[in-house]
């Protein structure tokens, strides 16, 4: 056991540390203030609940966080959170945080491992949807969508410096397609289709490309092939 | 005084050997001990997420069963959509991080020796103790009522054989049959539960009973999520479900035997299954503990979960007083990391972090049809756990179809992902 004065001693040094800092929200003057401070850790982790340990979703609907692009993340929350980008439940959650406890998750996400999703897919269906991404998708979702890490995230910036047109090409930042899950890339496209988000003007005229060439299914091939790299 | 551990251990080395054997532990350089009282979502997470902080503390989950049937999600076993043994979760993946599970009840802690005692005569010392007992059901506040009279008058509150049998009661009830559920007083483990019990057990009568009714006798005159089941009701089985508000409809009387339920105004009311979800309280080894206020509740500190009124000892979960926090496995689950920080924090003379809280609960009031509630909270200036002004808060009554099929998707991914976050 341990020496019980020391261990007194322990907790009451740990708490007379005041760690924090106070807010007081604007529209609530009422209320008692809140304390803000949170690490990363324990703001990211108080995802895990749907989003899985780390981030890594076990499925089968919400997506994977860890290895995302941390100012992708950081845009996508904003987005949510100012109602811009419509969601279901994200936008109700996002509305409890500032840019700066964003950045913090996006920071903690973006340094996790990432792990593709185990989803069952058709082998003929992916390998065609690999040809459609290459053609539609892989100019700005690179590397077949995957998260992009060092030589390849350097390419795909000096890319799009390159076409200047940063926030259309989405060069800058990448987005997990590859391995992600596919319910909610279904989702997603159907918010961009709906514009219940906003559709950058390449994307919207390569998907008219796609769904005129190849129609509908040529949207579950290429959900195929990001379900089929795992 | 502040020391962290490396300089007592300096401090300690460079005392006398006699010094040494009143401290094992650090001196010796043993592993502090955390002895995680529960192994619910609570405790498994805590557990966890112990280990995960400092692999080096010594993590013991002292719980009686073998396995873990969860409590959400089993109101889908009533209507036929899933299995009671898919919500059986096993202790191998806690078992796998190095943590050990001892099968057995905890009976009593003595907070001065820093010692948990079990039913099967262990005893467990600690640095510090995590208990996460859930709820104790609370059957002799109604009278007629009791343990036994339960495997009748099933709660079905704590998944498992309460939950099959009730299944099969509501398979055995012949159509036209009259299922009367009784809600409890606040504050109780799931808010929305016993109204997402009323919805899937609708699911199951409308497709294989249409004559019979529901009835909740309740105690409160309004409850969780209120406008969007109510709106779910009309919409998917309209006139099967009546609910009786409190405080005249609270369920003071029962009959086993009668199959009765006797209202506090008086009304007898005749059922063919009847579900009694009794008050509840803090699990009982936190009133054996003293953990408990007189409520039955546990006060204890937000930022760390400690218990206001044992030192060394934390309280999460549904036992605990958590400020404007449900009691829900998801709260359970954001509790238990917060305490496991400061666990960890504490044990090793660090800062406690500041806290940050999430709580995320979704019912499936219909076919296909997901509703859900949210909250972000933190700590306030006062102490208390307050949710974030603006957050949060309900699925729109206007949300379409689609949308309500999407929250059914995404309830799913939170079952799947809560239970790995907090068991694996």
């Amino acid at each position: 056991m341990a020496n019980a004065p020391t261990r007194l001693a322990l907790l009451a040094g740990a708490l007379a540390l005041g760690v924090g800092f106070i807010t007081q929200a604007a529209d609530a003057p009422a209320a008692p203030a809140l304390v803000s401070g949170a690490g990363a850790a324990m703001l990211a982790e108080t995802c895990a609940g749907c989003h899985g340990t780390d981030g890594a979703s076990v499925g089968p609907a919400s997506p994977t966080l860890a290895g995302m692009d941390a100012a992708y993340f950081t845009e996508l929350m904003q987005g949510f959170r100012d109602g811009k980008i419509y969601s279901t439940i994200m936008g109700r959650i996002a509305k409890g945080y500032s840019d700066e406890e964003f950045e913090l998750m996006a920071g903690y996400f973006h340094g996790k491992p990432y792990v593709p999703a185990k989803q069952p897919f058709d082998q003929a269906l992916a390998a065609k949807g690999k040809k459609f991404h290459d053609k539609f998708c892989e100019k700005c979702h690179s590397e077949g969508g995957a998260p992009l890490t060092g030589e390849a995230k350097a390419k795909a910036e000096g890319e799009a410096e390159e076409e200047e047109e940063g926030e259309e090409s989405g060069g800058e930042e990448y987005q997990i397609l590859a391995g992600q899950w596919i319910p909610y890339l279904v989702y997603a496209m159907e918010d961009f289709r709906a514009d219940r988000r906003e559709m950058p003007k390449k994307m919207k005229s390569k998907l008219k490309d796609l769904i005129t060439k190849e129609g509908e299914n040529g949207l579950m091939a290429i959900y195929a092939y990001y379900a089929s790299q795992q | 005084m502040k020391m962290n551990r490396r300089d007592f251990v300096r401090a300690a080395g460079a005392a006398t050997a006699v010094g040494l054997i009143g401290v094992p532990h650090l001196a010796l350089g043993a592993a502090n001990q955390v002895v995680v009282v529960g192994g619910g979502t609570a405790g498994a997470t805590v557990a966890k997420y112990i280990k995960r902080l400092d692999p080096s503390i010594e993590v013991t989950v002292v719980e009686p069963n073998p396995v873990y049937y969860t409590c959400y999600f089993s109101n889908e076993v009533l209507s036929g959509e899933r299995t009671l043994d898919s919500l059986r979760v096993a202790y191998d993946g806690l078992k796998a991080l190095g943590i050990t599970m001892v099968q057995d009840s905890a009976e009593s802690i003595d907070a001065a020796k820093k010692v948990v005692k079990t039913g099967g005569g262990k005893e467990l010392a600690y640095d510090r103790c995590v208990v996460a007992p859930g709820v104790e059901l609370l059957f002799d506040k109604i009278e007629g009522h009791s343990e036994a009279s339960a495997e009748t008058l099933t709660h079905a509150w704590k998944a498992g054989e309460q939950t099959k049998i009730l299944r099969g009661q509501l398979e055995a009830m012949a159509d036209g049959g009259t299922v009367v559920i009784t809600a409890p007083p606040n504050p109780y483990r799931c808010p929305p539960g016993p109204y997402e019990r009323a919805s899937q057990i609708a699911i199951y009568l409308k497709a294989h009973k249409p004559k019979s009714k529901i009835i909740i006798l309740d105690s409160k005159s309004q409850f969780s999520k209120q406008g969007l089941f109510t709106q779910a009701w009309e919409k998917f089985f309209p006139g099967m479900i009546e609910w009786r508000p409190g405080p005249d409809a609270a369920v003071v009387k029962v009959s086993a035997k009668g199959m009765t339920a006797e209202t506090s105004f008086g009304d007898e009311i005749k059922a063919d299954v009847l579900n009694v979800i009794p008050p509840q309280r803090a699990g009982k080894i936190a009133q054996a503990a003293g953990l408990a206020d007189d409520q039955g509740w546990c006060p204890v500190d937000a930022k760390t979960f400690e218990s206001s009124l044992a030192k060394g000892i934390h309280v999460i979960g549904d036992a605990c007083i958590a400020g404007a926090m449900p009691k829900s496995a998801y709260s359970a689950n954001s509790q238990a990391k917060v305490c496991a920080g400061a666990v960890v924090a504490l044990l090793s003379g660090k800062e406690v972090g500041v806290p940050s809280y999430v709580n995320t609960c979704y019912s499936i009031a219909g076919p296909e049809w997901g509703i859900s509630v949210a909250g972000v909270y933190k700590v306030a200036a006062d102490g208390k756990i307050a949710e974030v002004p603006g957050a949060g808060g309900l699925t729109p009554m206007d949300a379409p179809d689609w949308a309500h099929k999407r929250e059914v998707a995404y309830a799913h991914s939170w079952y799947k992902n809560i239970i790995q976050d907090s068991f694996m």
